[in-house]
């Protein structure tokens, strides 16, 4: 755990307290047996912005804290450890990053405190096929309609506005899109992990320019990056405790099953992953706040060393439990679904081992 | 660092460079440091003056108080020592066990008197250290050892095997765990000191598979250590050699950091003997994805460094991903070292002769030597164990350290 301020400190203790009391994991499996569509508890999304994490990144102007991306990547953490499902990573983190990027004074004044107080969700969408490949943009705007397909847009079927990318003249761009624009059509999308995303069809819808082309692309998806690889370190962390626990307590052979040294090398090496992922996601955000030149680079490594040691430890969760961890009625297949989803989620491993390497030039 | 505001560092580090540049000999810039491998050198006069100024000034050992030879330093200003040498390509001539092991541990439990001995000329780069730990029976178990220290009064009398006793054959004293008590197993051991010059000791290199190495068997016959030069209680050993050990680790970790060969970054290495694509990446994708994913360890792995050290100064205590370190570090070490190999294809298999270059053989005897990271100064095998029952509290059945 990083060196904290004391803000942080308590918004990291806020966190942790509304988490394990008002959104336990039984939370996140009633949201799913209810088959919500829009994948998350409204009220408990409500609470959340109630306390300000919808601003945390959010300039106090615009009705947000300015707290910065190491303080988000902490509340992240937390929903992360009981698989609390928001929309907090598309709106207050992706998308609000758009804004405060590449936001005119109009477009920030108009969206940024919505955002902020929760009243309105917002979405990326900038996938287009089954793998993430921003570069990669069919979709097109010509006096300022939009249209094309989007997919995996995480939090698709709640939000209120997108922001997409799309090419104007050859050059990739992102515009903000209303949903409930004529020319827009959502698919909801029901996927392993339960949480809300859909496919978005726009035809002809109205598009409103953002200022920063491909750049501000990859600037925001970095920081939906860095997020996300917070939000899989609370999950991991949490599903490592749950395991290491569970190792303590299950009798075989008259003896507990931690005591044998096949598992406990095992639990060595989970705990090991787990260290070196969180220098690495700490470090990113850190980077991010700092507006540092290597933020490329080092969220890069944040989510392939969160994705492979995350991808681990659930595969782990699962193995160790053994049977019972089979069963729907256990938690080890939400946090097995959740890391998948999360691992392909804005670029998965070998993807962002290729992004490094690149950078690295070679 | 606390005393230091950023104007007075920065002052500093005007004085530390102008120092650096009146006194570091030019012939030595950009050199490796002659004492690093723990081997025998016959240094130059220029090597000697500069071991000498930066032992007066005690910056080879920048933290250590003043009042036993050490620079008396913040750690802030000690990493603008750092900084401004390798500003100047300048290597930190004071080194070795002493300094990485046995120093910081003799300052944590030495009395008064053994420290005003011992560490002044440790701090000086004046005496050599060896370690007297592992025995042929007690290697992994290292509490089983049975170096035997009789007492005779004012001295004790030694007799009994070490073995991989790094640097024996060129140490001047030795810091050794022996048994002063057969009846128990971890309250039996002491530590204690003494000359390795003296009759009743002998050393015998040990050739490694690398080739030659700095590793020793060493036998005491009788010989003496004084009693002023036992370190903690008598049978209060164990304590000590656990505290040493973990300076032990926390250096082991850190060292070979920029392999590849010849301080050569290792994708530096790919790129001359691989090759890129048309479109710039390495022109082997197997390898490609291996060193990157390497690459990326071991950035986390400089992170977490970090973070321990940030953690153990800003949240009182200890940080727990100090635990992971040598486990972590050894084997991106010895991954780097495999790759390094493959890299040079038959021309990293050259084990002498002037069809080689000198980075194809280095690389060739540092992948040998680097089989020995996991192994010593606990082994991966003992290091989990470590891991999974004093940090993660997973019950230990063979009640072994």
């Amino acid at each position: 755990m990083a060196v904290l301020t004391e803000e942080q400190s308590m918004l990291r203790d806020a966190a942790k307290s509304w988490v394990q009391e008002k959104s336990p994991v039984t939370a996140f499996r009633k949201m799913r047996d209810s088959g919500v569509e829009i994948g998350y508890d409204v009220a408990a999304w409500n609470e959340m912005a109630e306390m300000g994490w919808a601003g945390v990144i959010i300039p106090e102007e615009y009705g947000g804290s300015n707290f910065g991306y190491l303080s988000l990547g902490l509340v992240l953490e937390e929903l992360g450890r009981t698989l609390t499902a928001s929309p907090l990573i598309a709106s207050g983190l992706g998308a609000a990053s758009a804004l405060i990027l590449g936001g005119s004074e109009s477009q920030k004044g108009e969206w940024l405190p919505k955002i902020a107080d929760g009243s309105v969700v917002a979405a990326l969408a900038v996938d287009e096929g089954p793998h993430h490949k921003p570069e990669k943009v069919e979709a097109t705007v010509s006096g300022g309609k939009l249209t094309g397909k989007k997919v995996f847009v995480l939090e698709g079927m709640a939000a209120n506005v997108f922001v997409v990318s799309a090419k104007e003249g050859g050059k990739i761009e992102l515009y903000l899109v209303k949903a409930d624009d004529a020319g827009v059509k959502r698919t909801k999308l029901s996927l392993a992990d339960s949480r809300g995303a859909a496919n978005v069809e726009f035809n002809g819808a109205a598009a409103d320019k953002l200022t920063g082309g491909a750049e501000l692309l990859e600037k925001v998806l970095d920081r939906a990056r860095a997020g996300i690889a917070a939000e899989m370190l609370g999950a991991a962390t949490q599903a490592f405790e749950v395991t290491l626990d569970y190792l303590k307590t299950r009798v075989q052979f008259g003896q507990v099953i931690g005591s044998f040294q096949a598992l406990q090398h095992r639990a060595a090496k989970m705990f090991t992953e787990l260290e070196l992922a969180r220098s690495a996601v700490e470090a990113a955000l850190t980077a991010i706040d700092n507006d540092s030149p290597d933020v490329p680079e080092l969220v890069s490594l944040s989510k392939a060393k969160m994705g492979d040691t995350f991808h681990l430890i659930s595969n782990e969760m699962v193995q160790m439990h053994g049977g019972i961890g089979m069963t729907d009625a256990h938690d080890a297949g939400f946090y097995l679904k959740r890391a998948r989803a999360a691992e392909a989620a804005f670029g998965n491993q070998a993807y962002h081992r290729d992004r490094y390497a690149k950078i690295q030039g070679y | 660092m606390a005393d230091f505001g950023g104007t007075d560092l920065e002052g500093f580090r005007t004085e530390v460079r102008s120092w650096v540049e009146a006194n570091f000999p030019a012939s030595l810039k950009g050199k490796p440091n002659p004492m690093a491998r723990e081997e025998r050198h016959d240094p130059t006069p220029d090597q000697e003056a500069w071991r000498k100024a930066v032992g007066e000034k005690g910056w080879g050992t920048p933290t250590w108080p003043k009042a036993y030879g050490g620079g008396g330093l913040s750690s802030a200003e000690a990493r603008i020592v750092q900084g401004e040498f390798a500003r100047a390509g300048a290597y930190n001539p004071i080194g070795g066990m002493g300094v990485m092991m046995f120093g910081p541990t003799l300052l944590e439990y030495g009395t008064e008197a053994q420290k005003l001995e011992h560490i002044p000329p440790i701090c000086r780069g004046e005496i050599a250290w060896c370690q007297g730990f592992s025995e042929p029976g007690a290697g992994s178990d290292l509490a089983s050892l049975q170096t035997k220290a009789e007492d005779k009064g004012d001295h004790f009398v030694i007799n009994g095997q070490k073995i991989w006793t790094s640097g024996a054959q060129w140490a001047d004293w030795c810091f050794c765990l022996v048994r002063t008590d057969t009846s128990k197993k971890h309250e039996g051991i002491s530590f204690v000191l003494f000359t390795m010059h003296q009759p009743g000791v002998e050393v015998r290199p040990i050739p490694l598979i690398a080739g030659s190495s700095p590793f020793c068997e060493t036998f005491f016959t009788d010989a003496i250590a004084h009693k002023k030069d036992l370190v903690g209680p008598l049978n209060g050993g164990w304590t000590i050699a656990k505290r040493l050990l973990q300076h032990e680790r926390s250096g082991l970790t850190g060292a070979g950091g920029g392999l590849g060969s010849g301080g050569k970054p290792l994708e530096q290495l790919a790129k001359e003997y691989v090759g890129l694509d048309e479109q710039g990446r390495l022109d082997d994708q197997d390898l490609r994805t291996r060193l990157v994913t390497n690459a990326m360890n071991w950035r986390a792995f400089q992170q977490t460094a970090v973070r321990a050290m940030m953690e153990a100064k800003g949240n009182s205590g200890p940080s727990s991903a100090t635990s992971i370190m040598k486990n972590a570090g050894t084997q991106l070490i010895q991954e780097r070292h495999e790759m390094a190999l493959e890299i040079m294809g038959h021309q990293g298999l050259g084990w002498e002769g002037d069809a080689f270059k000198r980075e194809e053989l280095e690389a060739v005897r540092g992948w040998l030597f680097g089989k020995a990271f996991t192994i010593f100064g606990g082994s991966q095998e003992v290091q989990s164990n470590i891991v999974s029952k004093r940090i993660l509290g997973l019950p230990d059945l063979t009640q072994a350290n």
